[in-house]
């Protein structure tokens, strides 16, 4: 079978090594030019013929990257925990070895609304930094939003992407706590626990982070003081926190001029990848509710075809219709997995990284805002210098040594304000340059998993339909 | 494919027909028939004529009306071609091209394109069908009307006009009432037609139901491929050689042809199967009615022998209906076990072939993302999974 290979990204730019590939084949662009807006860009991932990864590729039977650590042991299991898998297999272990998953323990019982969901977190690590190797301790919602709320306001400030906690829900969680123990309900709890899971996760993959003290507590100690006023706390509020800093930037009299053209790339790059992050999320959702619905068809069908076997009068036509009705209704269950995958591994993600890129931006006004600080203060020492030169002019002595203070007072913040920017620009391009490493790799193995997953299916529909197929045969 | 439908159909050198190629224009479908025949009542050996759906359905309907033909099942007219769902859809992309990206268009249109490709060539399928079922039915292929609709090089719209006026849809208005009057029963006198009676009633029923869940489920599959379009047009990871979103769709096309079209056809053949069952159903009330006024003639003594003469007449029509009606009975469930047995085989296999060809093309997307700085080792994956397909 002729293979034709056309990549579209840009223009397609032909490097020497591609070309010396295969001189006869189809012609071979570098798919993964430095495209700012390919999800894949910037992949610096070397993979050596005898890393781990090739072993996944070869082998027949499970593999380290499809069975998970330790199976959550939450109200449903969906296929495959990923946060674990991510630690073990795609990282040397010196390097970062903290890991940590969360299990739903129970409803607390209270009266009424006053009930919670308890979340088991266990972490299991070889750092130092750990009184312990392994440990488990009990959070709620509240708790999780109240470390997000302190990390905010501690780093966010300085140039730090602070991964943003999961959304509040009223209404998921009342019918929760109103003991409605249904399917939706069981859904709406296991996508809860999944979002914190990879909140935690994000969490203390960031190497500053992990060693806050804040950090260190939730995970260890036992009893947490209780996070009041969570309003302000929850995503909605970093949000609108993002929001005033925005505003803030786009009040400002003198536009900033901007020197540094790697921030305005970067900005540029951002935004693009905000579009087409919320497009795709937008898609996989339309994806995820046409499987359902074809799951529901499917299962539909197959009694409709069972009903039209009994109604068949020819023995063996009878009974392969019967078949055929059991194996779209296998069929359909299957399709009822790869929705519930479709959904965990793809849509959380895609959602997950819309936020994500809200507090990326966030970050860069952070560093306008600090840049409009540094300015005001010059501009104030320039006011206070003409008032000076005003005053000795007019010969004021006593007030002329106040004004003295009050210049050597605002050199000295202004030499701090241009620190301070100098610090957050340093920081955010490190930042930056994390983040998109994180990223690649989180897109990279969730996709891959994914994949995984839609094999796993396939291969699953061949054996039904060949299992079928002499069944359709022996029709005389 | 949709041939597979009705088994051994056009394969009697006497009488081959098929519809080479068709045009469309707007609403209009123009269908080229064309006829090889070794037989002396057509003036060639071999000609061609241009058609309309129109033609189709006065062939049909003037075979229904045909009394000779009582005792037949007339094969089921060929639906009216239906563009009317890719050209909706192609209405809304025109409407929402604002919206999305170039690529994601150009994808989209592709895909409607083919749509519409495929809705052509279904309708052209069962025209061609239709006209060669009744080219192999021993009876009906020496039909006068069926040989002007294949030989008579002028516009058939004159003759389609007169029928109507003629007939005015008599037979067919009463046999749209057949249901009522089977289920309320004429006492059925023979086991067979009972039995038959009761099945055709249950299985028509049972396969209208399939078909319909049928077709829901090849629209959901469908909604899945459009899916797949979108978000690889947003990936900017175009592989076009076999893409996931070719795969998915071609799925629902070929399912399509397989499976619901086998229902959907089978499904008009037994309402054909019906009516049959209603015209012998008919034909005995008439007898059972002449019967009553035969002994009301011999009562009052009056008009015997035209009583008499009218009992016999009811007599032979009902016979001759039941002895063709068992025949044609017969050999269409053989013609419907044949034909699901041939598709089922074949969807199976199908399933199968696809259900491989996409896990190639998974593995082979996951070798290349895994490896994407690695060409030569994906390149070289990707010629062995090749191999494979």
């Amino acid at each position: 079978m002729f293979v034709l290979l056309c990549f579209q990204s840009g223009p397609a730019s032909l490097t020497t090594e591609d070309l010396s590939t295969n001189a006869n084949g189809p012609k071979q662009a570098s798919l993964f030019d430095d495209d700012p807006d390919d999800l894949f860009a910037e992949a610096t991932e070397e993979v050596s013929l005898d890393s781990p990864d090739r072993d996944v590729l070869l082998s027949d039977g499970p593999s380290p990257a499809i069975t998970p650590m330790t199976p959550p042991t939450s109200v449903i299991t969906p296929r495959i925990g990923h946060a674990h898998d991510d630690m073990f297999t795609h990282s040397s272990f010196d390097e970062f070895c903290c890991v940590l998953w969360l299990n739903v323990v129970f409803l607390v019982p209270g009266d009424g609304m006053n009930a919670y969901m308890a979340y088991k977190v266990t972490t299991k690590t070889s750092m130092s930094l750990f009184k312990l190797r392994e440990f488990s301790v009990r959070r709620r919602f509240s708790d999780f939003l109240g470390l997000h709320s302190k990390l905010a306001s501690k780093y966010l400030h300085i140039g730090y992407i602070v991964p943003p906690a999961p959304e509040k829900s009223i209404v998921g969680m009342t019918k929760v706590k109103v003991g409605k123990e249904d399917q939706s309900s069981n859904e709406f709890v296991e996508k809860r626990r999944s979002a914190l899971e990879r909140y935690l996760m994000r969490t203390v993959k960031h190497p500053i982070l992990l060693k806050d003290p804040d950090v260190l507590q939730f995970l260890e100690s036992s009893e947490l003081p209780r996070a009041v006023s969570t309003q302000a706390l929850s995503s909605a509020g970093l949000l609108r926190m993002v929001n005033k800093a925005a505003d803030a930037v786009n009040k400002m009299t003198i536009k900033m001029n901007e020197s540094d053209a790697w921030f305005e790339e970067k900005q540029q790059h951002f935004e693009n990848l905000d579009v087409q992050l919320r497009k795709l999320h937008a898609s996989v959702e339309s994806l995820v509710l046409h499987r359902k619905e074809l799951s529901m068809n499917m299962a539909s069908f197959a009694k409709s075809a069972a009903m039209l076997g009994n109604s068949e009068d020819h023995t063996a036509l009878s009974r392969a219709l019967s078949q055929l009705a059991e194996v779209e209704e296998k069929i359909d269950q299957l399709q009822q997995d790869q929705a519930n995958a479709d959904f965990y591994f793809l849509s959380e993600l895609l959602g997950d990284y819309v936020r994500l890129i809200t507090a990326v931006k966030g970050v860069f006004d952070q560093r306008m805002k600090t840049w409009q600080k540094w300015q005001d203060s010059q501009m104030m020492l320039q006011k206070k210098r003409e008032a000076e030169a005003k005053l000795q002019f007019n010969n004021k002595p006593d007030k002329l040594q106040q004004a003295k203070d009050e210049i050597k007072e605002l050199e000295m913040k202004v030499q701090q304000g241009e620190r301070d920017f100098e610090q957050i620009s340093k920081t955010i391009r490190k930042e930056v340059g994390r983040f998109e490493k994180e990223r690649v790799k989180d897109f990279k193995s969730t996709v891959i998993q994914y994949l995984e997953t839609l094999l796993q299916t396939q291969q699953q529909m061949i054996k039904y339909w060949e299992a079928f197929l002499p069944e359709a045969k022996a029709i005389s | 494919p949709i041939r597979s439908v009705s088994v051994d159909l056009n394969n009697d050198a006497s009488l081959l027909i098929d519809i080479p190629d068709a045009l469309c224009e707007r609403d209009k479908v123009k269908f080229t028939v064309h006829t090889k025949t070794t037989l002396s009542s057509f003036q060639k050996p071999e000609f061609s004529v241009p058609r309309q759906h129109e033609d189709f359905i006065w062939l049909h309907d003037t075979l229904v009306e045909t009394e000779d033909y009582a005792g037949l099942i007339i094969p089921p007219a060929p639906p009216k071609p239906d563009f009317e769902g890719p050209r909706e859809k192609m209405h809304k992309l025109g409407e929402g091209e604002a919206t999305m990206t170039k690529e994601e268009y150009t994808k989209m249109k592709q895909e409607l394109e083919a749509e519409y490709l495929a809705v052509f060539k279904k309708t052209v399928q069962v025209h061609e069908i239709f006209l060669q079922r009744l080219s192999s039915h021993p009876i009906l292929n020496k039909d006068r009307n069926f040989q002007i609709f294949l030989e008579y090089d002028q516009d058939l719209s004159v003759r389609r006009k007169n029928a109507k006026e003629m007939f005015g849809g008599f037979f067919k208005n009463m046999v749209k009432s057949a249901d009522e009057v089977l289920i309320s029963g004429v006492k059925e006198v023979d086991d067979f037609f009972e039995q038959e009676k009761t099945f055709l009633l249950d299985y028509y029923s049972k396969i209208k139901d399939s078909t319909a869940k049928a077709e829901k489920m090849t629209r959901s599959h469908k909604n899945i491929a459009d899916d797949y379009i979108r978000i690889s047009a947003t990936l900017n990871i175009t592989m076009s050689f076999v893409s996931l979103q070719k795969v998915e769709g071609r799925v629902a096309s070929d399912q399509e042809l397989k499976l619901t079209e086998l229902l959907r056809y089978y499904m008009r053949d037994i309402q054909a199967a019906k009516d049959l069952l209603y015209r012998r159903a008919r034909a005995l009330a008439d007898y059972e009615n002449s019967n009553k006024a035969l002994d009301k003639a011999r009562l009052k003594s009056k008009d015997i022998p035209q009583a008499e003469e009218h009992q016999q007449q009811c007599l032979q029509k009902f016979d001759k209906l039941s002895e063709s009606g068992k025949k044609e009975l017969t050999s269409f469930k053989g013609r419907r076990v044949v034909a699901f047995r041939k598709n089922l085989i074949e969807m199976a296999e199908l399933e199968i072939k696809h259900a491989k060809v996409r896990s190639s093309i998974q593995l082979y997307y996951i070798c290349f993302i895994m490896c994407t700085n690695e060409l030569q080792y994906a390149w070289g994956i990707c010629k062995i999974l090749c191999e494979q397909i």
